[in-house]
């Protein structure tokens, strides 16, 4: 089987972060690139599979980034992934949700899959349109929001998604995508072995045209445009409340609660 | 831009990619597993058995030997594991060190290859612990006079006697045992399970208290002739070890007092008295000054000492050098920095006076300061002042 885990190489979310005001982007000069933080857990999903498939599967590691990025996804194959594929394109610059996913699908259709794993959400980008819009463009079925993959094998897979409530089991045929909640399990460390091992796997890459990517793409190709963006408010201070005894206390949490129609 | 006080002298950038993984990927485990549960296993006096094989599973453990499943990392990357171990606390990298640099590396390098494919694949992993007995209750820093003896009986041998202040020692699998036999110091592998070998947990130590420090007791202990590492013979045998442990302590100190420097920066910061933050003040500053160049200082002696170690070059007298620097350093950084943090410096809620405490025994361990100043001081002018 053919595991394929998407990975957003974002700027290291414990730096701080600085929006330019001019392009309306994520200032990441200077800041070091990580794995998308929810995509280690999809890696982790993939290298649970692969445990429990056995030798024949095998896990990919795909991005779309630029090629200078390349060295931060060894620590993905540190943690244990066969290989990895970028999609680099000076073309794809400025991309958004639609044309990402559509420049990814063309990709992943050139590489293959059996399953694709994502994590919902990107650390910078932050929409959690991609999953979606990526399998409706390769045509496969999405499961979103999986907290554990109860069967997979014979072209179908069956998965328990997380719901507000409790769960749902759902199933559908392979190839398939699956987004993963971190109720999945926390990702491995890389082991030093896999560090010093992860040196000889290799990355490849593919360009815009290597995939036959033939729309306006990039910038040009967006069709959602950032208008403007503003600073969260900044939260309120928060209220002490001070009373006579438990009883009183109880009652103006009661009041505030009510107050602001939440009980 | 100024230069971060993280990272003042930019020494990262003396790391290739791979180094960086590793140290990462150590100071990750050690936030997530070591930080949130130091200072209670100090308290307790414990070490928690199955974090042998975590550390296993991380790769640190015989993480710079060769063969046998070990990853066979390079001598700066298996420091810099050593001082993000350290980072968290000196017990943790002390097992690290004993189980890697002493058990395993004696048994990698003196040890048959039976001996090897008995125990490197398992000690790897953490599943099997290993301890280094070579101090005795009347024989620390001159280790050449030693009592415990081996004689042999037909082809077994039979061991008799007591080494003192063994890490690891009650929670071991196999010990590495030197003692006298007529043709001089020998080493054998004593597993722990074994007809009249018993240890006894050191209790009440106020340093290095998430680390296990035993006696080990032999009486009349027979072992088979297979037992003995095959080769080596007399005081060379323990002392390539303890070279090999030494040279993991250079580094880790450092992580010791990495540790100590950021807690009294970010404190001193956060700290106001008088009116504005302690940090504002200049003694306050100066301590923090000091700090920051001793500190500094050590971690460029560490990597230069492992770049000559990767090179094949590092002499046993240049590890005492490091050893002997980077510890006093740390030591000496730890004590300014529990004073920089008043009282709450003297409470398990902070790093610093575990650091302070643990740091008193690896001043002690694998050389005295004096031992190393004898080393050096017979390196330079030629003149033996042991004795
Ligand atoms: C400050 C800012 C400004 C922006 N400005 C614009 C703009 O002007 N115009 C515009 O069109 N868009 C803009 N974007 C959107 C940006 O291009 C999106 O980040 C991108 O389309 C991907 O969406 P996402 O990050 O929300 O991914 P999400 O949908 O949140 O990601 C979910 C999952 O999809 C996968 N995934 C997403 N992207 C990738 C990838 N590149 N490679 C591999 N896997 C991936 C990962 O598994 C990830 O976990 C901006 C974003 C930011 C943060
Ligand atoms: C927590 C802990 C863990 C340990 N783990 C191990 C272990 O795993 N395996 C093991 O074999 N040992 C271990 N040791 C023992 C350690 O190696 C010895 O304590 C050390 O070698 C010093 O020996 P000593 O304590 O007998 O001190 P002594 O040798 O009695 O020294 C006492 C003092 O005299 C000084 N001194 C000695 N000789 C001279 C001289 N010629 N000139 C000037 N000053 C001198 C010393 O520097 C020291 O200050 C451990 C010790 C501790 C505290």
């Amino acid at each position: 089987m053919k595991i394929v885990v998407t990975v957003k190489l974002v700027p290291d979310p414990n730096a701080v972060r600085r929006i330019d005001p001019a392009t309306k982007r994520l200032v990441r000069a200077g800041v070091e690139t990580a794995l998308n933080p929810f995509d280690e857990y999809a890696i982790e999903a993939a290298l649970q599979l692969k445990e429990r498939l056995g030798a024949e599967t095998t896990v990919t590691i795909f991005t779309m980034a630029p090629e200078s990025m390349k060295e931060s996804l060894r620590k993905a194959l540190a943690m244990g992934a066969d290989d990895a594929v970028m999609l680099s394109d000076p073309a794809l610059e400025g991309s958004d949700v639609s044309v990402t996913s559509y420049a990814m699908a063309q990709a992943l259709k050139k590489t293959g899959f059996d399953l694709i794993l994502s994590g919902a959400l990107s650390d910078d980008g932050n929409t959690g349109g991609v999953p979606g819009a990526l399998a409706e463009y390769l045509g496969v079925p999405g499961l979103t929001n999986v907290r554990k993959i109860e069967e997979i094998g014979d072209g179908r897979i069956k998965a328990q998604r997380e719901t507000d409530s409790g769960y749902q089991v759902v199933s559908g045929p392979l190839p398939a995508l699956v987004t993963v909640t971190m109720a999945v399990g926390e990702p491995r460390y890389a082991s030093l072995k896999g560090i010093m091992g992860a040196k000889k796997k290799t990355i490849s890459t593919l360009s815009a045209a290597d995939c036959g990517i033939d729309r306006l793409v990039g910038s040009d190709g967006a069709k959602m445009e950032v208008v403007s963006i503003a600073a969260p408010k900044a939260r309120e201070k928060a209220r002490v409340v001070e009373a006579e005894d438990g009883a009183a206390g109880a009652q103006a949490i009661l009041d505030f609660l009510r107050e602001r129609k939440l009980v | 831009m100024p230069p971060s006080a993280l990272d003042f002298l930019e020494i990262d950038a003396l790391l290739d990619d791979e180094e960086r993984m590793i140290r990462d990927t150590v100071r990750a485990f050690v936030r997530g597993r070591v930080l949130p549960n130091i200072a209670q296993w100090f308290e307790d006096h414990t070490f928690p058995r199955e974090l042998s094989r975590e550390l296993g599973k991380l790769g640190v453990l015989g993480m710079h030997l060769h063969g046998y499943g070990c990853p066979g990392a390079s001598s700066v990357s298996y420091g810099l594991a050593c001082l993000e171990l350290e980072a968290g606390d000196s017990g943790i990298r002390s097992f690290a060190s004993v189980q890697g640099s002493l058990a395993m590396f004696a048994i990698s390098n003196w040890g048959s290859e039976d001996q090897k494919n008995a125990w490197l694949p398992r000690m790897v992993t953490g599943e099997s612990v290993g301890c280094f007995g070579l101090t005795e209750p009347d024989f620390g820093s001159d280790p050449s006079g030693i009592r415990t003896a081996a004689r042999r009986d037909g082809t077994d041998w039979v061991i008799d006697g007591t080494k003192a202040w063994i890490t690891n020692g009650g929670i071991a699998d196999i010990a590495i045992v030197w003692a006298q036999t007529d043709e001089g110091i020998r080493g054998f592998l004593v597993p722990a399970k074994t007809k009249g070998f018993s240890t006894h947990a050191i209790e009440r130590k106020l340093s290095l208290r998430a680390s296990v420090t035993s006696d080990l007791i032999f009486e009349s202990c027979r072992v088979p002739g297979d037992a003995v590492f095959p080769e080596v013979l007399g005081l060379r045998g323990p002392l390539a070890c303890l070279n090999e442990a030494r040279y993991g302590v250079l580094w880790g100190a450092m992580g010791a007092a990495r540790s100590c420097y950021e807690s009294a920066l970010e404190y001193a910061k956060a700290r106001k008295q008088f009116g504005r933050p302690i940090a504002g003040f200049q003694l306050t500053q100066q301590k923090l000054v000091k700090m920051l160049l001793e500190l500094n200082k050590g971690v460029l002696l560490a990597l230069h000492i492992g770049r000559m170690k990767d090179a094949g070059r590092a002499h046993a007298s240049q590890i005492s050098f490091g050893k002997l620097n980077n510890v006093r350093e740390a030591l000496a950084i730890a004590r300014e920095a529990r004073s920089v943090l008043g009282a709450n410096g003297v409470t398990l809620e902070y790093p610093v006076i575990r650091h302070m405490n643990n740091l008193e025994s690896v001043f002690t361990y694998e050389g005295t300061n004096e031992i190393h100043t004898l080393i050096l001081g017979e390196a330079i002018t030629g003149s033996n002042a042991f004795t």
